[in-house]
């Protein structure tokens, strides 16, 4: 049995952050759950995807954000509790049914996760998405801790059903890929079959009908906002004149912070974890009973600004702040020790950081960058798109997945990406604007995600680049989820269907359409020359499924390669393609690491003097 | 148990997270509240791999720079890169058999020299256990048993203040029945190679 299935009340587990949130998402009895997978959020669809083949809970990866919100909203209309997960900048591309359904409601709970990733660990901007609790006018939780993650997640579904609206839980990074211990509570028996109940005048939002919902989504705030006020989540902690204010992780900095400082006379905390509606009478309370007030929250200035609204309103002229040159930044994530400085400053306490270690004389420690994995599909297609257009000015839009880091030397392939499936539609405009040849990288499931649309475009206005997709059968970066091309079989899976990318991209009309399989060095040039070559929109297929995913399924046996001594030195091998498994022997020549290599030959084709030869058993 | 933050680093693939969860399960074990932080994600792909522990009363999950009590490297450059996590009172445990990254097998840096790096933490903070963790894991039955090899020379230090034993349950309680045998001995190697480091 799963482990997060166990139906033992009180039993103390030690858990991820995000195991912890599928956790309560099961004892609130979740019967509905989708997602596209993305970091700092994977590790919560995954296990609900595990518990979903042990038991009647319905989940499913979704083509994209979009896709799994608007599949999630007809379950949540339909009576069923609905759980829909993403990251960050996931909430972006569901934002057109989030903001309408904000207006049209819910008929049983419905959770929506955002997970922010402040610093941005694995993300490509650190966007607050407190905002869009404001912008679409939705209720907003956020945890401080594993532990409150869980529970908060049934709170929320409580919630939801009150108001009839979904609630957005907001979680970062450091919730999510944070362990502690966390208590099992009574599962809720799940409700798996719903009845969707005809009510146009809710459920169809022409601008008639949504005149009248806006109004009603006024109304519903405002309850909210009443709601706000005596939720627990928003909580008073010691007292004393000097106030602060915090949210998330923040608030344990902070909690800290008053402690080492020894304050714990003289300051509160109020923690907002119903973060929209704030709680405007608890506030201005608050506020009357301060001399001065800190605001410590990572990203912007969401409680600030607000709390400063507050302030004015209720004539409070004490010095109330949080995000300046001299305070807190904007910028990237908070910890302990800047919260403390930060909170010794405004308050005007004593306090010396302890002495820093001297790094004056630590030598420069070479870098570690992340690298594509050894045998990587990856890094064969950007050699060989190298080879067949090395005498060309190029520009490669890239996408978002694994072979972004193709970017990086001495691959460098890789000059614009904003956003998931922007390197179709990127091409489409630098191909119009320039005169360079563009030739642009997706992933198989980023092309599911959002390329398709990008292509249609390319074929309707007649577009003229390469697209490269690189078709590895897999969702590698975020941990080996899913995708509608994927077999399921091998998930041990039936009835799902599968969609064959070549003859969708046929289908769709694109006059070059050529399948390379990338560990044929030669072949794959020759045949990418030819691609590169036509005028209009050229595909081509690079079919070679993830290494990691291959070795972890026991799909191939390795074969390792030996360098052997017809090697004359040129390491053309380990400059031009940089697999983690070269490395420089003692003599400093060049040699493989049999223990890694997995023998996908694409060094052994590379080699002038082919001096490198499988490893005789 | 007063507050006690532990940092490891590591290159991907060396097990810290495994080595971070037995602890935590150590500590659930000696009834010390603890919390972890970890980072997933791309940092996976061959890069280095941090977490940090926080046992004790402190609530928050991650450890500012200057403010480590243990730093526990699994690999001697990372071990020093990590440098900036210590105070002079830091005690700091190392993995002496480099994982050179990749940027060195292709030119564009030097390894340092292991000895000049031991030499410069011990200089720098209250006390250096250095071991050569792979070959213990090799004399265990597995390269693969460096993390608990270096676990157990983190218990002799006793810088963390649980006992043995302990941490021969949670290692019971985390790794995998077919695993146990080489672990408990990668442990036992660690923790006896560290008396006399």
């Amino acid at each position: 049995m799963h482990k997060l299935l166990q139906d033992s009340p009180g039993e103390k587990i030690m858990l991820l952050g995000n195991e912890a949130i599928a956790r309560g998402a099961v004892e609130a009895g979740v019967a509905f759950a989708t997602t596209y997978p993305g970091t700092p959020s994977s590790e919560i669809s995954l296990n609900l995807f595990q518990m979903s083949r042990e038991t009647d809970l319905y989940f499913e990866y979704s083509t994209n954000e979009k896709v799994a919100l608007e599949v999630a909203a007809a379950a949540a209309n339909s009576g069923l509790r609905t759980f829909c997960m993403m990251k960050h900048v996931g909430i972006n591309v569901a934002a057109d049914p989030l903001m309408t359904l904000a207006y049209v409601g819910v008929t049983a709970g419905m959770v929506i996760l955002s997970a922010d990733d402040p610093a941005m660990f694995s993300s490509q901007n650190e966007q607050d998405n407190r905002y869009y609790a404001k912008f679409g006018g939705l209720p907003m939780l956020e945890p401080s801790s594993v532990a409150e993650a869980k529970d908060m997640i049934k709170a929320a579904f409580d919630l939801s059903e009150t108001l009839k609206q979904p609630v957005l839980l907001r979680t970062t990074t450091r919730i999510n890929h944070s362990n502690a211990f966390v208590t099992f509570g009574e599962i809720t028996p799940r409700k798996t079959k719903g009845h969707f109940v005809r009510d146009p005048q809710r459920c169809v939002t022409v601008p008639a009908v949504s005149r009248g919902l806006h109004v009603k989504l006024l109304e519903k705030l405002q309850k909210a906002g009443q709601l706000s006020e005596t939720s627990a989540f928003n909580l008073i902690q010691g007292e004393g004149p000097l106030g602060i204010i915090a949210n998330g992780v923040s608030f344990y900095y902070a909690a800290d912070a008053v402690k080492d400082l020894g304050l714990e006379d003289r300051a509160k905390i109020l923690r907002m974890g119903f973060s929209n509606p704030m709680p405007e009478k608890m506030i201005k309370d608050f506020l009357a009973g301060c001399e001065r007030v800190l605001v410590v929250e990572e990203g912007e200035p969401f409680m600030e600004e607000a709390v400063k609204a507050f302030a004015q309103e209720v004539g409070i002229v004490i010095p109330i702040k949080g995000k300046s040159d001299d305070l807190f930044s904007r910028l990237f994530e908070y910890d302990p020790a800047m919260v403390r400085e930060k909170m010794a400053a405004f308050f005007n306490v004593a306090y010396t950081p302890g002495p820093a270690v001297d790094t004056s004389d630590i030598p420069e420690i070479p870098m570690r960058p992340p690298n594509l994995c050894s045998g990587c599909s990856h890094r064969a297609t950007f050699y060989e798109i190298k080879q067949a257009a090395k005498d060309m000015d190029v520009i490669c839009p890239t996408d978002i997945g694994c072979y972004t880091l193709g970017f990086l030397p001495p691959l460098s392939t890789g000059d614009f990406v904003i956003c998931m499936g922007s390197s179709v539609s990127s091409s489409c405009g630098f191909s119009k604007a320039t005169d360079q040849k563009v030739v642009s990288f997706i992933g198989d499931s980023t092309f599911f995600h959002s390329g398709i649309t990008g292509l249609v475009n390319a074929v309707f206005n007649n577009h003229n680049f390469t697209l490269v997709i690189l078709e590895n059968d897999i969702t590698a970066m975020t941990g080996h989820q899913p995708h509608p091309g994927v077999d399921m079989e091998l998930f041990g899976l039936s009835g799902h269907g599968r969609i064959n990318i070549e003859k969708l991209v046929r289908a769709l009309g694109v006059q070059h359409v050529s399948v390379i399989k990338p560990f044929k060095v030669q072949k794959s040039i020759d045949t990418i020359k030819e691609a590169l070559a036509f005028k209009g929109v050229s595909v081509i297929i690079s079919q070679e499924p993830c290494a990691l995913y291959t070795k972890s399924l026991k799909l191939k046996t390795a074969r390792p390669f030996v360098v052997s001594s017809k090697c004359v030195d040129h390491k053309d091998c380990i400059t031009t393609i940089a697999c983690p498994s070269f490395y420089l022997d003692a003599d400093n020549r060049v040699a493989i690491d049999a223990n890694t290599c997995v023998g996908c030959a694409v060094c052994a084709q590379i080699c002038p003097e082919n001096a490198i030869r499988p490893l005789k058993k | 148990m007063e507050t006690t933050r532990l940092i490891i680093v590591a290159v991907g693939g060396q097990g810290n997270l495994l080595a971070s969860k037995v602890l935590g399960e150590a500590a659930l074990i000696a009834g010390v509240p603890v919390r972890m932080s970890e980072i997933h994600g791309m940092a996976q792909r061959g890069g280095v791999v941090e977490s940090a522990i926080v046992f004790g009363e402190a609530q928050s999950s991650i450890i500012s720079d200057g403010e480590a009590d243990i730093l526990l490297g699994f690999e001697p450059a990372e071990t020093l890169r990590a440098i900036k996590r210590c105070s002079k009172n830091t005690q700091v445990i190392t993995n002496t058999a480099p994982v050179p990254p990749f940027t060195v097998s292709v030119g564009l840096g030097t390894y340092p020299d292991v000895e000049e790096i031991k030499k410069l933490i011990k200089a720098k903070t209250a006390g250096l256990v250095a071991i050569d963790a792979m070959a213990l894991a090799r004399e265990a039955g597995s390269p693969m048993s460096v993390n608990i090899v270096l676990l157990g020379a983190l218990l002799q230090t006793g810088a963390l203040g649980f006992a043995r034993d302990v941490v021969e349950e949670a290692i019971k309680r985390r790794v995998k029945p077919a695993f146990l045998d080489v672990n408990l001995k990668a442990f036992d190697l660690g923790f006896t190679a560290a008396a006399n480091a």
